[in-house]
């Protein structure tokens, strides 16, 4: 059996599959491990409800659990809270800089129902620094992803939206 | 990943009956959203369409899934989804009319998301526990839904003579199957009374207040109410229904029970 110290450790090294410079514990999914004799069970709270690399995460959770020893894992899925990004840690923010995503830009929003029309964020370029960038889309490759363009150096790149 | 949410419940029929409305509307326009991949205008708005389906269709998983505890048969999300027959679909039939083109599928994305942010919000205080869930986190979802349809609904409506005319058309064909979205309905009043969800009824006057003043920025001409109605979170379904059924079905009914 492992301890849970050990478990969160395996656990950090898990990458995200569409974002695999940062693990699924630095993510925030992990939100408790529970250790038992014959086992672990794994509380998860997923992302987007339609994020596609929901069910990977889990296999990969199970099998690094499993290749660790662990036992039995049981997966458990909570939605109370429901994720959000501010779950995401300084340290996870600047790697997703590095790796050329602009990590979330303040606090999820609490609003109320009135759309926010053509207001935009002026992000910094994560390759090159430049404010002069605009929005392209909404959505990127994935759904928690908006497109951007850099003005100055050309380059395209993804924000992280805060939600 | 394994879902372990299992309920015993003694849900009314109206309670399921209300889930299903809220599972079949985010099912069926995700599924219309789908036939966009790959043929959307440009390529970021292809993802844009593909993204907000995938996130109507997660939330039909969990909606379904839900559904089927309260209802207590037996039923997983994959037999709610696939092996129902049309009748028992409880989606409005404006989630099932053809995309037509982008000018219809954006106007509908805004119609539909703009009563899904409002419903949402209500429903985060559903005394159905795992309704609220659902709800607070789809809410977030339906809130970037509202903006990106906004967004294109005011750039088409107040762009080129061809993408006014084209938005404008779209607005004249939806207008009148929106009513149904607050049609006032012995079910709603039960659940209204249960503390489980408004009445639909009741988010009429808010969601005119967003809707609105968009059509006006975006200089389209909102047409006057008729006596038309439609019916499909009754039931009774549009000619378009069977055929969107006959497609999203087809795996499930050629190979039954088959799992990927
Ligand atoms: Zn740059």
């Amino acid at each position: 059996m492992l301890t849970e110290e050990q478990a969160w450790k395996l656990l950090d090294e898990v990458p995200d599959p569409e974002v695999p410079v940062v693990s699924v514990v630095e993510l925030g999914i992990i939100r408790e491990l529970h250790c038992r004799p014959d086992g672990i069970t794994v509380v998860v709270t997923p992302t987007y409800s339609g994020c596609p690399a929901t069910e990977v995460i889990g296999l990969s959770i199970r099998e690094t659990l499993q290749a660790a020893g662990a036992g039995k894992v049981d997966m458990e899925t909570r939605l109370d809270p429901a994720w959000t990004s501010d779950w995401i840690g300084d340290a996870a923010r600047e790697k997703l800089r590095a790796y050329g995503i602009v990590p979330p830009d303040g606090r999820a929003a609490v609003g109320a129902a009135q759309p926010i029309r053509f207001v935009r964020k002026t992000l910094t370029c994560p390759r090159c620094g430049s404010t002069n960038t605009e929005r392209l889309s909404e959505f990127g490759s994935t759904a928690c992803k908006a497109t951007y363009r850099c003005k100055s150096c050309l380059e395209p790149f993804e924000y992280f939206k805060p939600i | 990943m394994v879902a372990t949410m299992t309920q015993q419940t003694t849900a009314t029929p109206e309670h399921i009956e209300y889930v299903l409305r809220l599972a079949d509307n985010a099912l069926i326009l995700g599924q219309r959203l789908s036939e966009w991949c790959g043929h959307a205008p440009v390529i970021e708005e292809d993802l844009a369409l593909a993204n907000i389906s995938l996130d109507l269709v997660g939330q039909a998983r969990l909606l379904l899934t839900h559904a089927g505890n309260l209802e207590g048969k037996g039923r997983d999300e994959d037999q709610m989804a696939f092996l129902r027959v049309e009748r028992d679909y409880r989606n409005v039939t404006m989630m099932e009319v053809p995309n037509e083109d982008f000018g219809r599928t954006t106007l509908r994305n805004f119609f539909s998301s703009a009563f899904q942010v409002l419903l949402w919000e209500k429903l985060v205080k559903s005394s159905d526990s795992e309704l609220a869930a659902i709800a607070a986190k789809s809410l977030k979802e339906a809130r970037y839904h509202l903006n990106h349809s906004s967004e294109w609904v005011i750039r088409l409506g107040d762009g080129t003579e061809v993408s006014h005319a084209k938005t404008q058309a779209a607005l004249d064909y939806l207008w009148p199957y929106t009513a149904e979205l607050f049609a006032a309905n012995p079910t709603d009043e039960a659940i209204a009374a249960s503390g489980v969800g408004p009445a639909w009824s009741s988010l009429e006057a808010a969601w005119e207040g967003v809707v609105l003043p968009v059509l006006g920025e975006a200089t389209l001409v909102v047409p006057a109410r008729t006596p038309f109605k439609s019916y499909g979170k009754f039931g009774r379904h549009s000619e378009h229904m069977g055929h969107l059924l006959a497609t999203m079905q087809y795996m499930q009914r050629t190979y039954p029970g088959a799992q990927w």
